[in-house]
């Protein structure tokens, strides 16, 4: 009979926690409750004595200070209605994994097979009794009916002596673990359909190239010695898909596009990521010579790029979308803890020194009726910063870097970026580390976490648009505590020298991370019977390709895999030897002797037929409007401040420890009130150098709806304003390229998909031609290409978004700066020229209006001045510094004096311009390449002589009067703000989240 | 070995800060500042007694699923050392009887507190008679606060000191007693050796604004009577030069050392006049 420990607070003691929970409960549902209290439940199924668990629920389970608890017998008492919400059979139970860990430090005796802790919450409301309205707080707020289950019970029918009845949310075993076959000699119909209702994600040409491969007479005498027969098993069907998908393939950007422009001028491209990504990194490179940086690009989990002689960085960007759509805290958690094994498992491993994020969703005051299926953004918001905040922190990496993106188009599916830097030393026992190659004859060694259903067929799901039949398996739960202990395990192993090669286990488990290592050698075999289960009742294909996290796949040498698992067991570590690398040219899995999978390694990763796609890009009938400039500029310019891509962040920024390690020298907030919005972070990994990392980035997906190519170009200028802003060097410095796109392949589900394909094409032509005139090495990077919703008529399509993250050097962080003003009497600069530039705009967005002009970047010109930038850092002479982006010169204006404190009395008059401008465009143009900087008087010559013969305006000076005071074309006053009032309207509206 | 300052900061589980500590510690003068797996100190291969100075850092021992460090004082107090008859936990109580230094940092003080090494009013080490709960705010919060030093405490870390800026990272800190009788002998006693304060360090305070989790008394840090076992919230670790600070680059005149090096550098005087 299982125990119940409920554990809550004693009388009198604040319940932070159910007062928050009161509070969202208004501000998301609009009901008002006049208490919330929260109880922790905790049902212990395992074979332990009374004494035993009282131990616990005195011991780790509860603090005696503040709360008290009761076991098998219920606290709660004074309430209107009980809801209690504990995780379905399967789900990731992090605190149900630590409370065992406590019980067996106590009673010094392991759980046996099949005992275990589940975790629940009871949140005791007062001020509501109907059902109803506990079922929608239920449903609505406090439990995703995806991975939880709860009981709503109302004082009256509830149970005062036994409390709420014991629920166990064991994993029911279902069918014995079998291997099945597949009959692919079928239909093109019967074909689709093992397709869509198996959720292979496989399109009928590939479904006919397996077809072939299944029935081809050469294969016959191979697979029989192995025995089997004609038809492929389940576990190589779901090998295929997984590898084949468009997630980890990506078929998209390997496709052959054959592309028309508006003059109706044709041309093929054969493959977007060759082409435009590799290539131009191929080209930078060749350029630079010896002054190259690059280390290891493109091939692994992340990029590589030379720090100094003794250490290089490594740095990787992910996206986790689909899985934030349906579980937006375990979607957002599963993406950061995942891309950070993406540095750990670079090269030969990696120490992770920070992390970024940036999110897309739909306003979290969105008030119109929301389609089936989706979550209110506010909901996703909440899970989404939650996720990662845990995933972040409790990793203790910090989190630098970041932004919040908002269109109304990602209420169909947010965009969940993270981010991931580390450092490895240069060389590890004599050789590179940025290197690793797999041998023949060592052990496949799987460390970490164990295998669940979790996360099966992510990789799959991912591949196509959110719709009715997602699976909830797709959802995963990381684990940071699991990881963090791996991670300690894997550097101390990775030191000794016992493994030649490390990779992690993300999309696809096992099957993607032994397939792609076992390239290196050309085969392996794998017993997965040997593989560590959460519970029993896994088929052999589910262990096979499940997403469980917090688990690496290495390639330990024979000679020193006893050593490699003494090290893991001693530091809690779970290291399980499933099979050997091999040269047998087949991807082999077994399952108690019998195979499951008998795959030839080239058609496995060669085979996938390669996609074509048309694109024809069209000029649309955009317009500039008209409207008449506003007769209240302050009013404006608050309006302006105010509106969520513009305003301040800051409640959610300091949710993220952006210190731990101690390295962070310059922060997300800055000012004289640490509050101001730094441009970009900076880093400095090495407790005996003064030399930093330096990380931004760029994204701006309105203007895609005027020309991709613009706003991909916009992207990148506004990535390495931001790095140079703070001092980044712009000699050392790379790019990683993030595209979310919608389906571009033209279908019936998508009409436009040929327009769609051309915008693809036009931001990766921009990418080409901007990294190469910019010598921006592009290093790794990710697309994610089915950001779409559809359900019934409805279909949303988010706006093509490419996040350009930048990582680069700066040889001493004392010459950093910062974007407040430091002092009156310095004066006021503006660097670069202002142009008519104010399509896709945040100011036209505020009017309604979307135009024409978008803003356009000329490379040499932006070149110039970046490089004129960092001498004018060096040489000391820059007091702040500050880029131009959204809302432009008027939002930089406001941000750089309230940021400082200080006044800044400024006169439009002295803006260059390239045509003539109305005062409204002049403040709020977004004309790209552009920087507000701020110099003490006495070092005027010095500054203008470094930046002679380029568009520099002389605006005026920082003042101690606490005013924004620009003088307009007419030569009166314009605007004329306090700075408090500034700030005020640029903080309140995210405040509260 | 006999005249070297030797400091051991324990990994492992989720400790996050374990580097910087001992970089604190190397920049204070400490000879030696190790950081050991507590693997390494359960497997018996190190030993506790070997060092004069133990760190406590800051992370999320055990994720704090069970509240903050709750596991990892279960952990702590039930853990067996490999080859001996002894558990982690007696180590720790020799190395307290000899007269040796304790510093627990954000997740570091938490799990003191909880294993009842702090307060410890009267010497009394095994009974938990504080705790480390939830912000008042609900939610994890990552700033700098103003700390007023009570000069009249025997904490050995603060000693000489006035005020010092820190940033905090938590999002269980509110510090709360058993009894009001547990909080008045911390009071009389001078057990609180730093409060929230305003920004010129005049006086403990209970504004949200400069005490981020609505701690009893504004108490961010306490110490036991002795003043050789100290535990806060704020991290001392994060602020050892001035590129720290998170104005350094508007404010000129700070010095090149930050001021949480203050505490190590005290215990580390400590030690060379007493342990050594």
């Amino acid at each position: 009979m299982p125990w119940r420990i409920a554990v809550g607070l004693k009388d009198g003691v604040r319940d932070a926690r159910g007062e928050r929970v009161r509070r969202e409960i208004r501000e998301h549902l609009g009901i008002e409750l006049t208490s919330v209290r929260t109880i922790d439940i905790y049902t212990v199924d395992a074979d332990l004595s009374d004494e035993e668990v009282a131990a616990a629920a005195a011991g780790p389970f509860s603090d005696p200070v503040i709360q008290e608890f009761a076991i098998n017998a219920p606290l709660a008492g004074d309430f209107d209605i009980l809801i209690e919400v504990g995780f379905r059979p399967g789900v990731t139970d992090n605190v149900g994994r630590t409370s065992r860990e406590a019980i067996q430090y106590l009673t010094g005796r392991p759980f046996a097979s099949g005992e275990g802790v589940y975790t629940s919450v009871q949140y005791l409301l007062k001020g509501v009794c109907e059902e109803e309205a506990a079922e929608r707080i239920a449903a609505g707020f406090l439990a995703n009916a995806l991975i939880q289950r709860w009981t709503i019970i109302p004082a009256a029918r509830f149970d005062r002596v036994r409390g709420v009845p014991v629920t166990v949310p064991r994993v029911v075993v279902g069918a014995p673990p079998q291997i099945r076959e597949i009959d692919l000699d079928v239909s093109d119909e019967a074909l689709m359909q093992i397709s869509r209702e198996g959720m292979l994600a496989l399109n009928l040409e590939e479904m006919k190239k397996l077809q072939s491969y299944a029935s081809d007479p050469a294969l016959g005498k191979a697979r029989a010695r192995v025995g089997l027969g004609s038809r492929l098993t389940d576990g190589e069907l779901e090998a295929l898909a997984q590898t084949w998908s468009e997630h980890c393939k990506h078929k998209i950007f390997s496709a052959r596009i054959e592309y028309r422009d508006e003059h109706g001028k044709s041309e093929t491209i054969d493959s977007l990521f060759k082409t435009y990504i590799v290539g131009a990194t191929r080209d930078i490179r060749a350029r630079l010579g010896d002054r190259d940086f690059c280390l290891s690009v493109f091939k692994d989990n992340a990029g590589v790029i030379r720090f100094n002689d003794d250490w290089s960085l490594v740095f990787k960007v992910e996206t986790h979308n689909s899985p934030s759509a349906l579980d937006p805290y375990g979607g957002a958690l599963t993406g950061i803890v995942g891309v950070n094994r993406d540095g750990v498992g670079t090269g030969m491993g990696a120490r992770l020194i920070f992390n970024t994020d940036v999110f897309c969703f739909a306003s979290p005051f969105y008030d119109k009726p929301l389609p089936q299926r989706l979550l209110h953004p506010r909901r996703i918001f909440e899970g989404v910063v939650e996720g990662v905040e845990h995933g972040g922190n409790k990793s203790g990496i910090p989190t630098v870097n970041g932004s919040l993106v908002f269109d109304e188009r990602f209420v169909g599916k947010p965009l969940v970026y993270c981010g991931t830097a580390a450092i490895m030393p240069a060389k590890l026992n004599g050789k590179p580390s940025h290197e690793k190659r797999v041998l023949v004859g060592d052990r496949i060694v799987m460390v970490g976490g164990r295998i669940g259903k979790d996360g099966i067929h992510g990789a799959t799901f991912s591949s196509e648009e959110l719709h009715e039949g997602s699976p909830v398996t797709a959802v995963q739960i990381g684990d940071p505590i699991t990881q963090r202990r791996m991670f300690d395990f894997l550097i101390v192993a990775r030191d000794r020298g016992l493994y030649n090669s490390i990779t992690d286990n993300g999309a696809g488990g096992l099957s993607s991370s032994v397939g792609e290592m076992s390239e290196d050698t050309g085969g392996f075999e794998m017993h997965l019977d040997r593989a560590p289960l959460k519970y029993p009742g896994l088929q052999p294909w589910e262990i096979l390709i499940s997403e469980a996290q917090e688990r690496m796949t290495l390639a330990v040498p024979p000679d020193k895999l006893e050593a490699f698992i003494a090290l893991a067991g001693e530091m809690d570590v779970e290291a399980t030897d499933l099979g050997v690398f091999t040269d047998s040219g087949y991807y082999h899995c077994l399952y108690n002797g019998k195979t499951l999978t008998y795959l030839d390694m080239n058609f496995l990763h060669g085979g996938v037929p390669q996609m074509t796609i048309p694109a024809v890009w069209e000029v649309r009938d955009h317009r500039e409007p008209d409207f008449p400039q506003p007769l209240d500029m302050d009013a404006t310019l608050r309006h302006m401040l105010g509106r969520l891509n513009i305003c301040s962040k800051e409640a959610v920024v300091r949710r993220y420890d952006h210190e731990v390690q101690a390295g962070t020298v310059l922060k997300p907030l800055v000012g004289v009130a640490n509050d101001g919005p730094a441009d970009a972070a900076m880093v400095r990994p090495l407790f005996d150098s003064f030399e930093g990392v330096v990380v931004s980035h760029g994204i701006c997906p309105r203007y895609s709806d005027i020309d991709t190519y613009h706003m991909m170009a916009c992207a990148i200028d506004e990535g390495l304003r931001n790095y140079v802003a703070v001092g980044g060097n712009i000699e050392h410095v790379a790019g990683l390229d993030n595209f979310c796109w919608c389906d571009p392949v033209k279908s019936d589900k998508t009409p436009d998909g040929e327009y769609k394909a051309a915008q693809l094409v036009r931001a990766n032509k921009a990418l080409y031609d901007y990294c190469v005139a910019f010598g921006v090495p592009l290093i790794s990077g990710k697309d994610s290409m089915k950001n779409d919703y559809q359900i019934g008529e409805t279909k949303i399509s988010i706006p093509p978004t490419v996040l350009f993250s930048v990582i680069g050097k700066i040889d001493d962080v004392r010459t950093a700066t910062t974007m407040d003003a430091k002092r009156p009497g310095d004066l006021v600069y503006l660097l670069g020229l202002t142009r008519d530039e104010l399509g896709g705009s945040e100011y036209y967005a505020l009017k309604g209006h979307l135009g024409k002009n978008v803003p356009q970047v000329d490379a040499p010109y932006a070149m110039k001045l970046f490089r004129a930038i960092n001498r004018a850092q060096q040489a000391g002479v820059l007091a702040s510094c500050h880029d131009l982006s959204d809302g432009g010169l008027g939002v930089a204006l406001a941000e750089t004096a309230s940021a400082g404190g200080f006044g800044i009395h400024a006169d439009l008059r002295a803006v260059k311009v390239a045509e003539p401008l109305r005062e409204d465009a002049i403040l709020f143009s977004e004309s790209q390449s552009r920087f507000l900087v701020t110099v003490r008087p006495g070092h005027r010559e010095r500054f203008e002589g470094l930046f002679s013969g380029q568009d520099v305006s002389f605006l005026g000076e920082v003042t101690a009067d606490d005013e924004l005071r620009l003088i307009g074309l007419s030569g009166g006053v314009l605007v004329r703000s306090s700075i408090h009032d500034l700030k005020e309207a640029w903080q309140t509206p995210l405040k509260e989240l | 070995m006999a005249k070297q300052v030797r400091a051991i900061v324990i990994s492992g589980n989720g400790t996050n800060c374990e580097r910087e500590v001992a970089n604190a510690c190397r920049l204070a003068g400490a000879e030696v500042a190790d950081i050991v797996h507590i693997s390494e100190l359960l497997a018996g291969r190190v030993r506790l007694d070997d060092y004069h100075f133990l760190n406590l850092a800051g992370g999320f021992l055990d994720g704090d699923d069970l509240g903050s460090a709750k596991a990892g004082a279960n952990r702590l107090l039930h853990a067996p050392v490999k080859g001996s008859s002894e558990h982690l936990i007696d180590q720790v109580r020799r190395f307290i009887a000899a007269g040796k230094l304790v510093l627990g940092v954000c997740n570091g003080f938490q799990l003191m507190v909880k294993m009842g090494l702090l307060p410890a009013l009267d010497g009394d080490f095994d009974r938990q008679s504080a705790t480390l709960t939830f912000n008042d705010g609900g939610r994890f919060l990552d700033r700098w606060v103003y700390l007023r030093v009570d000069t009249d405490s025997p904490c050995v870390f603060t000693a000489g000191l006035k005020g010092i800026y820190l940033p905090v990272r938590h999002g269980e800190g509110k510090f709360v007693t058993e009894s009001p009788e547990i909080l008045a002998q911390i009071e009389t006693r001078h057990l609180a050796p730093l409060r929230y304060s305003d920004g010129e360090y005049r006086a403990a305070t209970m504004e949200a604004s400069f005490n981020p989790n609505g701690s009893v008394a504004g108490i961010a840090g306490v110490c036991d009577q002795t003043g050789r076992l100290f535990g806060l919230m704020p991290h001392p670790e994060a602020y050892v030069h001035r590129t720290h600070h998170p104005r350094w680059t508007r404010e000129e005149d700070l010095p090149e050392e930050g001021m949480g090096l203050w505490l190590y550098q005290n215990a580390v005087r400590f030690i060379r006049e007493k342990l050594l």
